[in-house]
């Protein structure tokens, strides 16, 4: 009931959210149609505004534009004029989404162990050098991994290949470049809730009633350490599936990412509001399926 | 994820392409693409640029210049097997000139005559437009004035013949209608967002039997350094932008023999906004032209074979040499800004020099901000502030006249000199300088009422000298170069020409030849 009743709030929230996007994208200086080469008559450029009803006063434009979206259309593409913006999201979606979820499990799958290893070995070398590699991953941003894993991986060594996405080959470098900063996330965040979880008075008593230590830690402990990590996949999922730009455009992958940025410095509007609606709805739901997992994992959290 | 079928030639085409209809794309690589699928009456020579006999095998012109005839070939048939009339160029020019189409081209078709009413609404009836089909193989066209390069319009995408039945059917969409008609050399495979554009060979055009490669790719690759290493690895065979060439590289990359530079109808140059003080005073536009180092620009900053430029029009425009303008002469400039009233720079206003982030990201505008910046400086004593934008803002600024000083480009739309001269008409939409010389007007109009070669050469001569040398609204800086890189062993029928122009259709692999080496 409470979450279907979250769900039920998404609408007037999206709906804010196009509003407030439609808005200030309107707002910003610089029009979709201005060129270098300026058409030869303004009447030109009035018949490209009239065809896209940017004549219009703004009221009406995202009148238009709801009642659009009350039909699932998200208009035309006003710089890509082919296609619509449904078309541009169903093609790149995919794509961005297999590279996020590709990144996801990489940066669980690296972030997880190492945090927990830290954690259990605290204060040794193996916190030290792990807890050192995290901090590095976060510190190190995606357009400077990127380029290095190419000059090695492909330059130097021509193991994979540069860019393009052909093959599962072509997918390892995006992977670690796009998953390697949240990896390093993970693992601290997991360092962090196992070093607070290990210290709850449940864990004593556990100990202290005599439960192996392998029990406590994977099937007790762990549970509720991984919460800090759980709140944090929900908005770093919304991240990694909407598509990276600097990945993206290094690895020349046909995902969404680029139209991201480029949408709004195109003055691209429609481009722009649909896909500000599109993250958002992904992080409502996302950060719900966040909430559902608390509910899973602790037996401490009820909704009701 | 796929891996397709591999092509004949791979080409790495820079931006994604905004559409591929004729009648709306702006953009070069788009263009280059568009071309390849559908034809107009004429098509562009590879070697030389100009334009020659398309689907029209022959024409007549009248005396006076403003009647052709076009006769079509008889052959003509669409790649979905449809015969391609004389009906259907009237239609394709008609829908251009739609105002409902929103083509922001149309404008390269006013030279028809009523065209210009027809796409403003004013005559609703597009049979009043100056384009007729007298018979199924004739069309007939008739201009406003004799419109020297007027068959260089008729080989631009905009002019080009679209297939009615497709559009009629899916509007908006119809370039999305599988198999798609075309009229040209290639048929569209497959556009595959930010990935790729297939284009496989049309075996019912015309001249099929010289087309050269069944399959071409083209790669939306907008980062240098990827493209670079594409074909570095043998993943691609041509590279044909010059923002695909990473400027930190250019020492090593330009003396390579598969890089190959030339110049094309582009010229970088400076705006003045002459309705702001002090630029309304010619003195002080000439002093901050005369002041700049033109070749310090084109040797320490873009380096890629530009030459200094001291007039507008580029050298190599068909039928025309540009009269000479002003050069580097910072003791004339000096002595100018002192009988404006500021010796030495004294009490000169803070101006600001406007440019516009490149798409590419490159730094190359701001580099030569800066080192206009510190030229003014140190010959004038006149200190101008530095503004960058992206790139919309900045048209809309420069449209409007918000801006004292700012960086502008031009890339001709044809090979005359009238596509850059007719710029700086009064009121026309590019002048964005607020400049208005009633002579030079007046010069151009005659310019374009003549057919003679020498006699118009002369007034745009006239008109030219005006521009570069006594009004200066504007501070020509460089021609551009442009940049192809492929290796000339593997691949044949790119050739450069002044236009920038390389149909698909000449472009082939030379069978037989190994793999490139890709150690470098």
């Amino acid at each position: 009931m409470y979450f279907l009743r979250r769900l039920a709030y998404m609408i007037p929230l999206l709906l804010v959210v196009s509003a407030v996007s439609f808005w200030l994208v309107h707002l910003a200086p610089g029009g979709p149609f201005d060129k270098e080469h300026a058409p030869a008559s303004p009447q030109i450029k009035r018949n490209l505004e009239a065809k896209y009803h940017l004549n219009e006063p703004i009221w009406k434009q995202y009148a238009r534009y709801v009642g659009g979206l009350a039909r699932g259309d998200f208009g035309p593409s006003l710089k890509y004029r082919d296609h619509s913006v449904t078309d541009i999201v169903r093609q790149g979606l995919p794509v961005s989404m297999l590279l996020g979820w590709l990144a996801f499990g990489f940066a669980m799958g690296v972030g997880l162990p190492v945090g927990f290893i830290t954690a259990v070995r605290r204060g040794r070398w193996q916190d030290h050098v792990g807890s050192f590699l995290a901090i590095l991953a976060v510190c190190i941003p995606g357009f400077v991994v990127a380029p290095i894993l190419v000059l090695v991986f492909t330059i130097k060594w021509h193991l994979l290949p540069v860019a393009l996405w052909e093959s599962p080959v072509h997918a390892v470098l995006p992977t670690i470049a796009l998953g390697l900063y949240f990896s390093g996330k993970v693992a601290r965040l997991f360092r962090e809730g196992m070093l607070n979880t290990m210290q709850m008075e449940f864990v004593t008593a556990a100990r202290a009633k005599g439960l192996g230590e392998s029990t406590l830690l994977f099937r007790h402990a762990v549970r509720l350490a991984v919460l800090p990590v759980v709140s944090y996949a929900g908005p770093m999922l919304a991240d990694l599936l909407t598509g990276s730009f600097v990945i993206e455009n290094i690895f020349q992958i046909p995902g969404l990412g680029v139209f991201f940025i480029n949408s709004s410095l195109n003055k691209d509007y429609t481009l722009t509001v649909g896909l500000a609606v599109l993250y958002a709805a992904l992080l409502i739901v996302l950060n719900l399926a966040v909430d559902f997992g608390y509910m899973l994992l602790d037996p401490r959290v009820k909704y009701e | 994820m796929r891996r397709d079928p591999p092509a004949d030639v791979t080409i790495i085409n820079y931006s994604e392409p905004q559409s591929l209809d004729p009648a709306i794309i702006s953009a070069q690589p788009d263009m280059r693409i568009v071309s390849g699928m559908f034809e107009g009456l004429t098509r562009t020579d590879p070697k030389t640029g100009s334009a020659v006999p398309g689907l029209a095998e022959r024409w007549e012109i009248s005396p006076d210049g403003r009647i052709y005839t076009f006769h079509l070939r008889t052959n003509l048939v669409w790649s979905t097997g449809e015969p391609i009339r004389a009906a259907d160029v009237v239609y394709s020019w008609i829908r251009t000139l739609d105002p409902m189409t929103a083509s922001d081209y149309a404008g390269q078709l006013f030279y028809v005559k009523n065209a210009e009413a027809f796409n403003a609404a004013k005559i609703k009836d597009p049979s009043q437009v100056g384009v007729t089909a007298l018979d199924p193989f004739t069309v007939q066209v008739q201009l406003n004035h004799p419109t020297v390069f007027f068959l260089d319009v008729c080989a631009m995408p905009l002019a080009s013949v679209v297939p009615r039945q497709a559009i009629e059917k899916m509007s908006d969409a119809w370039i999305k209608i599988r198999p798609l008609p075309v009229s040209g050399p290639y048929e569209l495979d497959f556009w595959r967002l930010n990935d790729k554009v297939r284009l496989r060979k049309n075996p019912r055009y015309w001249d099929a039997a010289n087309t050269q490669s069944k399959i071409i790719d083209l790669l939306p690759i907008g980062s240098a350094s990827s493209a670079l290493n594409l074909y570095d690895r043998g993943q691609a065979d041509i590279v044909w932008d010059k923002e695909l060439v990473p400027t930190e590289l250019l020492d090593v990359l330009l003396p390579r023999p598969d890089f190959h530079t030339y110049t094309y109808l582009a010229t970088y140059f400076v705006r003045f906004n002459v309705t702001r003080k002090p630029f309304d005073d010619p003195r002080v536009r000439k002093a901050l032209a005369l002041a700049i180092d033109k070749n310090r620009i084109v040797q320490r900053i873009t380096r890629g074979g530009e030459q200094p430029a001291t007039h507008l029009v580029p050298d190599g425009a068909a039928n025309y040499e540009s009269p000479p303008g002003l050069g580097y002469d910072p003791e004339l400039a000096r002595k100018l800004l002192a009988e404006a009233g500021f010796p030495g720079g004294k009490n000169f206003p803070r101006m600001e020099y406007m440019f516009n982030a490149p798409a590419g990201g490159g730094k190359i505008h701001e580099k030569i901000a800066i080192e206009m910046q510190q030229m003014w400086r140190d010959t004038l004593g006149v200190d101008i502030e530095l503004r960058q934008l992206e790139m919309q803002v900045y048209l809309t600024e420069q449209d409007q006249l918000h801006y004292d000083l700012s960086r502008s480009s031009w890339i001709g739309d044809y090979n005359d000199a009238n596509t850059f001269l007719n710029m700086f008409v009064t009121d026309d939409g590019n002048n964005r300088t607020g400049w208005s010389n009633k002579h030079y007007d007046e010069l151009i109009r005659q310019a374009n009422e003549i057919t003679d070669v020498p006699a118009r050469e002369k007034l745009f001569q006239e008109a030219e000298t005006i521009l570069v040398k006594d009004e200066l609204p504007i501070i020509p800086l460089f021609f551009y170069a442009g940049i192809n890189y492929f290796d000339t062993n593997k691949i044949e029928g790119v050739y450069t020409n002044i236009v920038d122009l390389h149909p698909l259709q000449s472009i082939r692999k030379i069978m037989g030849h190994a793999t490139r080496n890709t150690k470098d």
